[in-house]
């Protein structure tokens, strides 16, 4: 079935069985390999996209549902890696594996578009969604004070290189 | 790619190449062409297998090990880095093909990778700076002795000359190579990379979601595989519904793979491949399988907790360790405690399921794979095929996480006899609910101890019954407790006995394999002694320790370095200084694993519903005179805290019919942002080389967190997960 929607602010079209979730479709058609499977359940996160702006799981959104729609990966959260958030992931060395870290930079940079200047509390309440299993927390929530400007006395993170 | 013939030379070797350029090899202890052919044709100076420097200055550093989040990638090149005198941001970072006659070993397992690198790979780099010097001296007529390095120049300050490494590629060349094991090696107060925190180098792919991992490969003409196995460990397949299953949309192949009684190499199952893995997952749904379930099908935790419960009763199968007198001690004790522990199976989890990616030629084999233990892998797939491991090559791509799931290549032996048999390039990924049902868990584990303290409330005897898992007398793999496990040798009377389960389950090495399990039980039952002797369970501990003797066997732990840290963290938390409000308790413990010294202090709330806040941990670590790269080290250190909390909160993997019940993150849960507490990491350095940090951080923070809950509650937690004792997240 064909769909057509918006990647990353280009028009495309895909011929695929409608109930094919746009993870696959991002991956294996389009060749779009920043968005992660982690279990196919949105139980994890790691699919995470925008779908009109909005963080959601692309693990279980079957691409009919996406017709017409903007979908930014994080391909295009920046042209050129330059979002306040990727800058400091870089600056707090947020990663360790990195699988999650598409998920995560997705969940979070939806999050300051609607709450550009998140508490700790709202910053939970839109990540526990999203899992780490090396369990870089702390320096997610770091990032995203940082990235939100928020005045904060940082400890335990490395500077980027 | 084919790896040679070993070369085995301490020296540098030197050779001409094409092109009008030079090469340079030293083989290290190593030997082989590899990278060198590579060196060779561009015409690049390739001191040794780790270091390619262009004529235009360009600097790549070979990383040897798989990357699988704890840091080597970044941490091991800064090695090199460090002592070739390189700007390491200036220098392209590449990880290494599977080569272990070029690289020497190259797995990440048992935090090793920092000792068994850290004299090695510093050399390496030197004898690259001694070359460039060299090959100036020469250039200028002066004296070796005259020149310095500042990254990437040497300089004569006498004539106020500097030449560039590219520059002097060509000179270096011609020259006789240093020995390694007399390279000079820098004094640590002139460490320039070594000690900073610096970024993971693959960060800037990594938040721009660029293709890193295993299961990001792709290539032309690749089809994508999902396999089946038995649910029930090591059962078979016996017949499918093969002719259905290829006649869904996208299939291109369906079979039975008979596979063999091994559960760490190729099992039993049947394997579908199609034109994409989503297609081949929903033609799955419709695959119906008759399994010989075999006999593990008989086998449940119920029915082990029962073996446990029977063997509890009998006198260990066989005795560890056997010190002093334990039954007078006993009965001459003003108070003895007896108490039962035990811990679940568990799985790994990484978050990037187990995929690989194979291609079969009359060739040989081409296999990229997100694998901790490539070498071994290779000899899988060669075993599995019945080819040489001369036409096997191992790409090692990053890693989605590893925690000793990645130390078996199951998935590779899988892909490769998957892609032989579709005749085209395969890539293998399992769903999370075939990651986490066909797993090499932790084991689970029951102890029965008995202890005794006297008037002063000093122990004075510990008893512990082990009942574990195994086949006669082999223990299973990541199941044991070894002879020089603490508490051995810190009390006069001491026993430990085990007794084996036979059982089917596959068991494997979850981070601080043994350690995470062990220390549980150890350090939760010194807690209930100090307790009973009405002594403080942090001096209770320095007590045990003081009865250390000063000289230990190799390996073993050194009391007065884990006496240091456990001081320490006790002086950082405020223990036994600070009030603390009602329903609110801390923790202390310590544990010593994989050469490194940790101990802990976690504070924790639980309210009269049970539900649970951990509010700080605070940790101290020796792990050595250096911490090569501060940044990544804390990252461990907290990775790893989080992660004993997440395993003790709620994870566990139950047998039932002699399958594993739990199948994704809704019943195996991992600790989430909201859950995570602060945590406070010192590092103590110590007179000792540098030892790894993936892993020994982890131990100590369950008993810590056990001690918390009861010094808030008076609640004892005698097994786990915490969940099983109506304790819950708040």
């Amino acid at each position: 079935m064909p769909v057509t929607f918006s990647v990353n602010g280009t028009p495309r079209t895909v011929d695929v069985p409608a109930d094919m979730p746009l993870l696959w479709v991002l991956r294996d058609v389009l060749d779009l390999k920043g968005t992660k499977f982690g279990c196919g359940a949105a139980q994890c996160g790691a699919c995470t996209v925008h779908l009109n702006g909005a963080a959601t799981r692309s693990c279980v959104l079957p691409v009919a549902a996406v017709q017409g729609a903007k979908v930014t990966t994080i391909e295009g959260l920046s042209p050129d890696g330059t979002h306040p958030l990727q800058q400091a992931w870089k600056e707090l060395d947020v990663p360790q594996c990195g699988y999650c870290q598409a998920g995560q930079l997705m969940s979070a940079s939806a999050l300051l578009a609607t709450t550009p200047k998140p508490t700790d509390a709202q910053i939970d309440a839109a990540m526990n969604g999203n899992l780490c299993r090396c369990a870089t927390y702390l320096r997610i929530r770091e990032g995203i004070h940082r990235a939100a400007g928020n005045a904060r006395t940082t400890s335990n993170v490395g500077t980027g290189r | 790619m084919t790896p040679q013939t070993l070369d085995r030379r301490d020296f540098l070797r030197i050779s001409a190449v094409a092109g009008g350029g030079l090469l340079l090899g030293t083989w290290l202890n190593f030997g082989s062409n590899g990278v060198l052919e590579a060196a060779e044709l561009s015409g690049d100076f390739a001191p040794n297998a780790f270091i390619r420097i262009s004529p235009t200055g360009a600097v790549t550093i070979l990383s040897k090990s798989p990357e699988i989040g704890q840091g080597v990638k970044t941490s091991l090149p800064m090695l090199i880095a460090e002592e070739l005198d390189v700007e390491f941001s200036a220098v392209t970072i590449e990880n290494a093909m599977n080569n272990q006659a070029l690289y020497g070993r190259q797995s990440a397992g048992g935090s090793t990778s920092t000792p068994n690198n850290w004299e090695p790979l510093r050399r390496a780099g030197a004898a690259g700076r001694q070359m460039m010097i060299a090959a100036a001296a020469q250039q200028w007529s002066v004296p070796v002795a005259e020149c310095t390095t500042s990254p990437g120049v040497v300089h004569h300050r006498g004539s106020n000359r500097q030449a560039t490494y590219g520059s002097l590629t060509a000179i270096a060349a011609t020259l006789t190579a240093p020995n390694l094991a007399t390279v000079v090696l820098k004094k640590p107060s002139e460490f320039r990379i070594i000690g900073k925190s610096i970024g993971g180098v693959d960060n800037d792919k990594v938040v721009t979601g660029k293709p890193l991992f295993g299961i990001d490969v792709t290539m032309p003409g690749m089809l994508y595989a999902t396999f089946e196995k038995c649910a029930v460990f090591g059962g078979k397949a016996v017949s499918a519904n093969l002719d259905e299953i290829k006649a869904q949309p996208g299939v291109k192949h369906a079979f039975i793979v008979a596979g063999g009684a091994d559960l760490t190499g190729l099992v039993s199952g049947v394997a579908i491949v199609a034109d994409t893995w989503w297609a081949a997952k929903t033609a799955r749904q419709k695959l119906r399988v008759t399994w010989d379930e075999g006999a593990t099908a008989a086998e449940s935790s119920v029915s082990y907790a029962a073996k446990a419960a029977e063997y509890f009763a009998q006198t260990p199968q066989r005795s560890v360790r056997a010190d002093g007198d334990v039954a007078a001690a006993m009965t001459a004790a003003a108070k003895t405690v007896e108490a039962t522990y035990e811990y679940p199976f568990l799985a790994h989890a990484t978050l990037e399921p187990q995929n690989c990616t194979a291609r079969v030629t009359d060739a040989g084999v081409e296999i990229w794979a997100p694998t901790q233990n490539p070498e071994s892998g290779r000899q899988l797939v060669a075993k599995t095929l019945g080819i040489p491991d001369t036409t096997i090559a191992i790409h090692i791509t990053r890693s989605g996480g590893g925690f000793g799931r990645r130390l078996f290549n199951d998935f590779m032996a899988e892909a490769a006899w998957i892609a032989k048999t579709a005749g085209a390039p395969v890539k293998l990924l399992w769903t999370r609910e075939d990651d986490m049902q066909h797993d090499f868990y932790r084991s689970a584990g029951f102890h029965k101890l008995s202890g005794a303290v006297d008037a002063n409330g000093k122990l004075t005897a510990w008893k512990n019954h082990f009942v574990t898992f195994g086949t006669g007398t082999t223990v299973a793999a990541g199941a044991d407790m070894g002879a020089t496990e603490f508490p051995a040798a810190s009390v006069a009377n001491y026993s430990l006995g085990s007794s084996l389960i036979p059982f089917g389950v596959p068991t494997g090495y979850l981070r601080a394999p043994g350690s995470n399990a062990i220390s549980f039980v150890v350090q939760s039952f010194i807690d209930e002694l100090a307790h009973a002797g009405k002594t403080d369970p942090l001096k209770f501990r320095l007590d045990m320790l003081a009865q250390m003797p000063t000289e230990t066997p190799r390996g073993s732990m050194v009391a007065s370095r884990m006496r240091d840290v456990l001081q320490l963290v006790a002086t950082r938390s405020g223990w036994g200084t600070r009030r603390m409000a009602k329903g609110t308790g801390m923790g202390i413990a310590f544990h010593f694993s994989h050469r490194g010294y940790f101990a802990e202090v976690v504070e924790a709330a639980v309210s009269k519903a049970g539900q649970l806040t951990v509010k700080k941990v605070w940790v101290v670590g020796d792990v050595g005179s250096h911490i090569i790269n501060p940044s990544g080290a804390l990252n461990q250190v907290e990775g790893s805290v989080l992660d004993g909390i997440s395993e003790a909160m709620a994870q566990e993997i139950t047998i039932e019919r002699g399958r594993a019940k739990q199948s994704n993150f809704n019943n195996f849960p991992l600790i989430r942002m909201s859950q995570a507490p602060a945590v406070d990491v010192h590092f103590h350095l110590s007179d000792n080389p540098p030892t790894g940090m993936g892993e020994p951080a982890l131990p100590p923070v369950i008993p810590a967190l056990c001690g918390a809950i009861f010094a808030a509650t008076g609640k004892r937690i005698r097994s786990l997960p915490l969940s099983k004792h109506n304790l819950s997240w708040a």
